[in-house]
């Protein structure tokens, strides 16, 4: 290449040559600039929260000024970010997963058989992780070897779990009297200062992640499946094999998800994760993650999960009636979408 | 003999009852640049996919430096040295210039962590190079944003970024100005010049002429010629036979011979 160089630099802009080395990289006064424009997405979610509690804030300062409103809100929050982050992998990848509250209930199943039995819950939640993953490889090989609609095969995958589940359990729950004494539960779901510990391991997954989306091979192949399949595969990439990898993925999150929302309420229900659906899918689209697939925001994500998190409590502490907590999530949705459709742009 | 770099033996393709390839026998030599030739639906970017793994044959043999090879498909084929910029560029447009240069070949560390600094510098330097893309474009450009002349420019830096023993251009100048055809050619002529070979189709005649070392014109799914350079005495004749390849085709009766003018 060194030829090439050689002969077609001075050829073509001799006398620019200087000006071109300066105004090529460009100079720091763009780079803020170009950090606002690549991260647009998770800046324009992060506006959306800002102003939602502004506005919760200003209606009852009083209530947000007490610690236990945050503290609720982190309880539940990290079970959701441990989906959330996945699905935004899954959703970039082309893909949707609608099975994953049915492979938490699952998981977390095996996690609270095993903690039952008297085992540590050590080897539980490691059992519970691998439940996640040999489901969220079935769900990926039904969805990519079979050749079907993620959406669809997902739905189903969903309904049946769930349904072996019940017929199994017949709405019947498991208490986990033991756990609070384990070591497990300290590391996992005890609190420090008064902040629930599992908003650190939530945190600590979603930095992970995001450097898995931004600087690691895996996220740059499911970025270029998302984007376009055709294009992937002629350039040697194993897109069914990124695409199992997603659901995979997906199921460890939501095994990890399942098992944290078990240790909080100390007991498994066979309903478990059920109620994950629709704010999980929501946060990855609040959070700015387009349907379209290719592109996509760990980071805002995990801002969208935040937000959909407080809208509940926020309109409540706002004084204002449960009534209009449906209708204000609707809004916030709406909202969004508007908002990061006018910021971002699909390439043809 | 000495081996060829890439010999078909006997590719044949067919979709449902459309042969689209019936019996290709096709070598490479080192150092060459071999024309490929024909109408619409030839089979020319068939052949070329079947070669570059991303499409596999219905039989047939590829032969890489005189083996045949097996479990074929497009990562083994860039790592065999066979790069390739296909008819629809196979750009991901959602992302930046740098991800589609790398896209499938990127540079990493331990555990499969990018080295995205390195990966820019390259990218950045690759640009310089090709000249292609305007100065207003870095390599975190969206490749989405870019004109069609210059989403070809990245395809084809993405192709000759790794020195490739073999470089497949399908069509590379469709969407390019005269100034940047040339800067193709030129850059056809490096690489055979260091020792590398090119499989280059082209609907124009002449750019083929001018460059190509020998010519393979197929004609739906057949070769119906093969020759040297040094055989065909001027580029009328090779229009001629194209002419009558043409012919024969719209007449609806069996394939060409090498008859009308050329002696194959
Ligand atoms: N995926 C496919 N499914 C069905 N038929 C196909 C497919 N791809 C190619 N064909 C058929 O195979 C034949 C050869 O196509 P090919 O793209 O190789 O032609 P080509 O020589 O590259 O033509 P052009 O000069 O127009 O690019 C055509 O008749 C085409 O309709
Ligand atoms: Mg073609």
């Amino acid at each position: 290449m060194t030829d090439l160089a050689d002969q077609s630099r001075p050829r073509s802009r001799t006398t620019k040559a200087t000006e071109v080395e300066t105004g090529w990289h460009h100079p720091s006064e763009h780079r803020l600039r170009r950090l606002v424009l690549e991260h647009r997405a998770a800046l324009g979610t992060l506006a959306v929260f800002l102003v939602m509690m502004s506005i919760f804030i200003a209606a009852n300062p009083a209530v947000f000024m007490t610690w236990s409103i945050y503290s609720s809100v982190l309880t539940t929050l990290p079970v959701a970010l441990f989906v959330v982050v996945p699905l935004v992998f899954v959703v970039t990848g082309g893909e949707i997963d609608l099975s994953f509250p049915a492979v938490m209930g699952f998981s977390s199943w095996t996690f609270a058989l095993l903690v039952q039995a008297d085992f540590d819950p050590f080897i539980a939640m490691a059992a519970a992780i691998l439940t996640g993953l040999v489901l969220g490889f079935c769900v990926g090989a039904l969805v990519v070897y079979a050749g079907l609609s993620s959406l669809i095969a997902t739905l189903g995958m969903n309904f049946l779990l769930r349904g072996l589940i019940q017929i199994v359990n017949e709405g019947k729950s498991i208490a986990l009297v033991t756990l609070g004494d384990s070591p497990a539960y300290k590391i996992f779901s005890s609190e420090i200062l008064g902040v629930p510990v599992q908003i650190f391991w939530a945190v600590g997954f979603v930095i992970f992640a995001t450097l898995l989306y931004n600087r690691h091979r895996f996220g740059a192949h499911v970025k270029a499946v998302g984007d376009n399949p055709d294009s992937a595969k002629q350039m040697g990439i194993n897109v069914k094999r990124v695409r199992v990898k997603l659901f995979v993925f997906m199921g460890i999150g939501a095994a990890i998800g399942g098992t944290f929302s078990t240790m909080i309420n100390f007991t498994w229900w066979p309903t478990a994760g059920d109620g994950y659906l629709l704010p999980v899918l929501a946060s990855v689209f609040v959070g700015g993650t387009p349907t379209w697939g290719g592109v996509g925001t760990v980071v805002g994500g995990a801002i969208g999960t935040l937000t959909v998190a407080f809208i509940q409590t926020g309109v409540v502490a706002a004084g204002l009636s449960g009534f209009y907590v449906q209708f204000f999530n609707g809004l916030i949705i709406i909202l969004s979408l508007v908002g990061h459709r006018w910021n971002q742009e699909r390439y043809r | 003999m000495a081996e060829h770099l890439i010999e078909f033996r006997n590719i044949k393709k067919s979709y449902g009852s459309v042969d689209a390839l019936g019996g290709i026998d096709l070598y490479v030599d080192k150092g060459e640049v071999l024309g490929l030739i024909g109408d619409n639906g030839a089979g020319k970017s068939t052949l070329i996919k079947i070669l570059a793994g991303v499409v596999k044959p219905t039989c047939g043999e590829i032969i890489v430096r005189g083996r045949p090879v097996s479990g074929w498909n497009a990562g083994r084929s860039r790592e065999a040295g066979i790069e390739t910029v296909f008819q629809d560029r196979a750009l991901a447009l959602q992302q930046s210039i740098v991800h589609n240069i790398f896209m499938g070949r990127e540079l990493v560390g331990m555990f499969g962590w990018l080295k995205l600094k390195q990966q820019l510098a390259e990218a950045d330097r690759l640009m310089r190079e090709i000249g292609f893309t305007s100065e207003a474009y870095t390599p975190r450009s969206i490749v989405g944003q870019l004109s069609g002349g210059e989403r070809q420019g990245v395809a084809i830096a993405r192709a000759i970024y790794k020195q490739a023993d073999l470089i497949v251009l399908d069509e590379p100048t469709t969407a390019l100005s005269l100034a940047e055809t040339a800067k193709v050619f030129q850059f056809v002529r490096q690489v055979r010049a260091s020792g590398r070979s090119i499989i280059l189709i082209d609907h124009n005649i002449h750019h083929i002429f001018d460059i190509a070392d020998r010519f393979a014109v197929l004609d739906r799914g057949k070769i119906v010629l093969e020759a040297d350079r040094s055989k065909v005495k001027s580029v009328k004749e090779l229009v001629g036979f194209m002419e009558h390849v043409a012919r024969a085709a719209s007449a609806g009766g069996g394939h060409a011979k090498a008859a009308g003018g050329v002696a194959p």
